[in-house]
């Protein structure tokens, strides 16, 4: 643990990337197989499931520490992460236990919690904070509680991966990809020379669009283009090897057993076939995306709600034929072996996702304006030309959105960030007028101001609060804010009767007082009809 | 005579008007925020020492440093530590803070028999460079709470001084300046005092560092070899070398001087990553000059006072952690009749 609290520190205390690849290459050196292992699985974001709540947590640094439950509250208000205020609150060692490895004590320790009543997981975790140092005592709360953000994405983890075992970083990308489970021979595959080994389940990485910023004109010739609706869906491959079928999400979540209706039949696919798309609500066209929504998180999906909220495959490309990579071949071949395959499968809910056949980028643009009505967010623009390639690489593959929806809405309540911002009033809830003297909040924004505007606003929050409770203040309504988002949709849980989606702010609209704002029929005006 | 059970809240000795913190009974102002009659500086931090006031009295060690921050002009009396003055219907003497060179706690006595004290800031660790903390028993403590939260607990010193003396060599060892941002008046010195056995060559001081480490040297205290950056040749890189300079030097055009460097911040406040990582420093390091939640908790203890009264900072949480305590508490705020305002 003292080397991967180590790593820890040299993450933190960089910017650079390149420093950042090198403590990491360094550690994968450095630290046995096993620990190494738990290093990858929690440096690319990946968390054990949660074994302990916040709330036990909160408990048991309360009885350590001896201060009040009101005071760790304060202590967490300030500081902005649990895991780093109970780090705080209490003391240091009076003697260091001997040093555990990472593994050790995920394996060892954290795990096996588990298994264990409540009273004993209690005495095992004040336990470990009596044991060791602040640092370490951040990293076990990390562990415990969900994901260790350190600043490293998921591509610079394998950049320095593919660094220590002198590798294909789009090889690494790809070992990493599916069920990986953390332990010396799984690292030791990580970093094996040689080629990927086939395992039946082992998803590709995904290839991911960026967003277009300026015109498609810049790209070139519509000709070059392949260009799709972009679905509001949730991204998914779809594999079928040695008699076995796989779904899985971007986030590399297998999602096996939760759309019955799309897994059904799939055995008809040829043996070594592996698909890209999109899992959609569907009948005969898009559902909103609250439709989607009720099965996202149903493992076990019951008859009633497979009738009202029907989910369908929709393929945009083909990654594996007949057990053969196809990812280097260019999309214009891809797409053709696609067609053939679905037509082949003849499956009721898997389709072809269309391509838009508008002859120029004047009439894709003005196709553009209809996104919306037609329950999509835009266009995906492919270069026929280009392979299948790994992660987010710009140029031949782009999003070209709608814009958003916006509103004009009023600050009301503030509350403070998390982790960089663990001490500024980031988050703020905005609402629009009901009445003439009501104003119901629709939004809750995560900052999309400057650092300058940020710190103004929050000086000004702090004067013109008007009561506290506990890490929320509520605030004069004076400052009004445009408030872009991506849909609208009826809600029943929101006092508003409506939920937006993806809001986030545009722009702090110091020209309009908060008599401006807009008002809740605005808004109602927005809902879909058939919602 | 005011019976000795009476609360702050009766005939306070120390409110708040317009002016900043008051002792009516005395007729003078505390680090006043606008010109007053008469100012008594607890030390010589620019929020607490401003110009305009008619005279000043303060410690006779800060006096150095007050001429530089109030002018040639000013009115300053000087006075020991201990050393008494009668102020209206008060004595007031000045006692260590252990905050900054010649910082104070201002100790009032009121002919009616009651004792209050003023803390202005301080600290209870250990500082080569001025007067360590005196306590001084009084009825009412008014004390700051800038870390008023039991997360804020400073790292014991040596450890401190072991890891900023790695992150240098670590610099020395990529030949980068290591640029170290810290308060120039006080931090500053203790810093380069606490340094001293890591230190090989001279450190490069920002020219608002400079004219307050000589204040200290002319003071008598022991402090490293420093040079101003302002000699050296605009083509030297500062290689390895450790430079010190004030926050507001931070992302200014200045820095271009050190083209390859490694920043480093010294305050209480980079206890928190948090705020580490949101002031965009390489390092912070946690060093500050005011007292920590155990030191607070302990000064008003120590104090033996009946009341304490809270200001400056996260004083809600500690009023309230004190009452739980059994021991009364309460915010300046409560003392400031709107009429005072």
């Amino acid at each position: 643990m003292q080397r991967f609290s180590r790593l820890f520190r040299e993450l933190d205390q960089t910017n650079s990337t390149n420093r950042k690849v090198e403590a990491m290459v360094r550690y994968f050196a450095d630290a046995p197989p096993a620990d190494a292992a738990w290093g990858v699985f929690f440096l690319s974001g990946e968390r054990i499931k949660r074994l302990v709540s916040p709330a036990r947590l909160r408990e048991w640094v309360a009885a350590e520490s001896g201060y009040p439950a009101w005071l760790v509250e304060a202590s967490y208000a300030n500081v902005g992460d649990l895991a780093e205020t109970i780090a705080l609150l209490l003391d240091a060692p009076a003697k260091i236990a001997e040093p555990l490895s990472l593994a050790g004590w995920v394996e060892g320790r954290i795990l096996p919690l588990r298994g264990l009543d409540e009273v004993d997981q209690e005495e095992a975790v004040r336990g470990w904070w009596r044991s060791v140092d602040a640092d370490q005592r951040f990293l076990v709360n990390k562990l415990l509680t969900g994901a260790l953000r350190v600043g490293v994405s998921r591509r610079l983890v394998t950049r320095a991966l593919a660094r220590h075992a002198d590798q294909d970083p789009n090889v690494i990308a790809h070992r990493l990809m599916g069920d990986w489970t953390p332990s010396a021979e799984s690292f030791d595959r990580l970093v094996a020379p040689g080629e990927v080994e086939r395992v039946p389940s082992m998803p590709y990485p995904f290839f991911l669009a960026s967003p277009l910023e300026g015109e498609p004109a810049a790209l070139g010739s519509r000709d070059d283009w392949c260009v799709e609706w972009k679905w509001d869906g949730i991204r998914a491959q779809l594999i079928h090897r040695a008699g076995e079928t796989h779904l899985w999400s971007r986030g590399e979540e297998s999602m096996n057993g939760r759309f019955p209706e799309v897994e059904a039949g799939l055995d008809a696919l040829p043996d070594g076939t592996v698909l890209d798309g999109e899992l959609l609500a569907w009948r005969e066209g898009p559902l909103p995306f609250a439709v989607m929504q009720k099965r996202i998180g149903r493992r076990k999906p019951g008859a009633k709600i497979l009738e009202t909220a029907p989910v369908s495959f929709l393929a945009y490309d083909v990654l594996e034929a007949d057990g053969e990579d196809l990812r280097e071949t260019s999309l214009a071949e891809r797409r053709q072996r696609l067609a053939a395959l679905i037509a082949d499968l003849d499956h009721p809910r898997v389709e072809l996702s269309t391509t838009v056949s508008a002859p120029d980028w004047e009439t894709l643009a003005t196709l553009r304006e209809e996104a919306r009505e037609r329950g999509v967010e835009g266009f995906i623009l492919k270069r026929w030309s280009a392979p299948y390639r790994v992660g987010r690489r710009r140029g031949d593959w782009w999003k070209w959105k709608v814009d958003p929806l916006t509103v004009d809405a009023v600050l009301i309540y503030a509350q403070a960030g998390h982790g960089r911002r663990s001490n500024l009033y980031t988050d703020y809830t905005l609402a629009v007028w009901a009445d003439e003297e009501t104003l119901v909040p629709v939004a809750k924004a995560y900052s999309g101001l400057d650092n300058e505007e940020i710190a103004r606003l929050d000086r000004w929050i702090r004067r013109h609060t008007q009561e506290r409770f506990g890490p929320v203040r509520s605030v004069e309504p004076h400052h009004v804010f445009e408030i872009a988002f991506e849909g609208i949709n009826a809600s029943t849980r929101h006092k508003a009767g409506l939920a937006l989606r993806f809001p986030r702010i545009a722009r702090w609209r110091q020209d309009l007082s908060i008599r401006e704002a807009d008002t809740l029929a605005d808004l109602k005006r927005l809902l879909p009809a058939d919602d | 005579m005011q019976p000795k059970t009476a609360s702050a809240l009766e005939n306070p000795l120390v409110t708040r008007d317009r002016t900043g913190l008051v002792c009516p009974s005395g007729e003078f102002h505390i680090d006043p925020l606008r010109p007053a009659k008469t100012a008594v500086v607890t030390h010589g931090h620019a929020d607490h020492a401003r110009s305009g006031s008619e005279r000043y009295l303060a410690t006779a060690a800060s006096v150095p440093i007050l001429r530089q921050r109030l002018g040639k002009e000013a009115v300053i009396e000087p006075l020991e530590y201990g050393e008494t003055r009668r102020l209206g219907a008060a004595t007031l003497s000045l006692h260590s803070a252990g905050h900054i060179l010649g910082s104070a706690q201002i100790r009032i006595a009121h002919d009616d028999g009651r004792v209050w004290v003023v803390s202005g800031d301080y600290k209870r660790q250990r500082d080569p460079t001025c007067e360590p903390f005196e306590v001084v028993p009084c009825d009412v403590f008014v004390t700051e709470t800038t870390f008023g939260l039991p997360v804020y607990r400073w790292p014991p010193m040596p450890v401190l001084v072991a890891e900023i003396a790695e992150w240098l060599a670590e610099c020395r060892t990529r030949d980068a300046t290591a640029v170290l941002f810290c308060y120039a008046l006080g931090k500053a010195q203790r810093l380069l005092a606490e340094l001293r056995e890591h230190l090989d060559r001279p450190v490069w001081l920002h020219g608002a560092v400079q004219p307050l480490v000589e204040c200290y040297r002319a003071a008598g205290v022991a402090l490293p070899e420093t040079r101003p950056v302002s000699e050296r040749s605009r083509k030297e890189r500062f290689a390895g070398d450790l430079v010190m300079a004030p926050p507001s030097a931070a992302g200014t055009p200045w820095l271009k001087r050190f083209p390859v460097r490694s920043t480093g911040f010294c305050s209480g406040w980079m206890r928190v990553r948090g705020n580490r990582r949101r002031r965009g420093f390489d390092r912070g390091f946690v060093l500050s000059d005011h007292a920590d939640w155990p030191g607070l908790v302990r000064t008003v203890r120590e104090t033996g006072a009946r009341e304490i009264v809270c200001m400056h900072g996260k004083t809600d949480t500690l009023v309230r952690y004190l009452r739980e305590l059994g021991i009364a508490a309460r915010d300046l705020d409560e003392l400031s009749t709107d009429a005072a305002l």
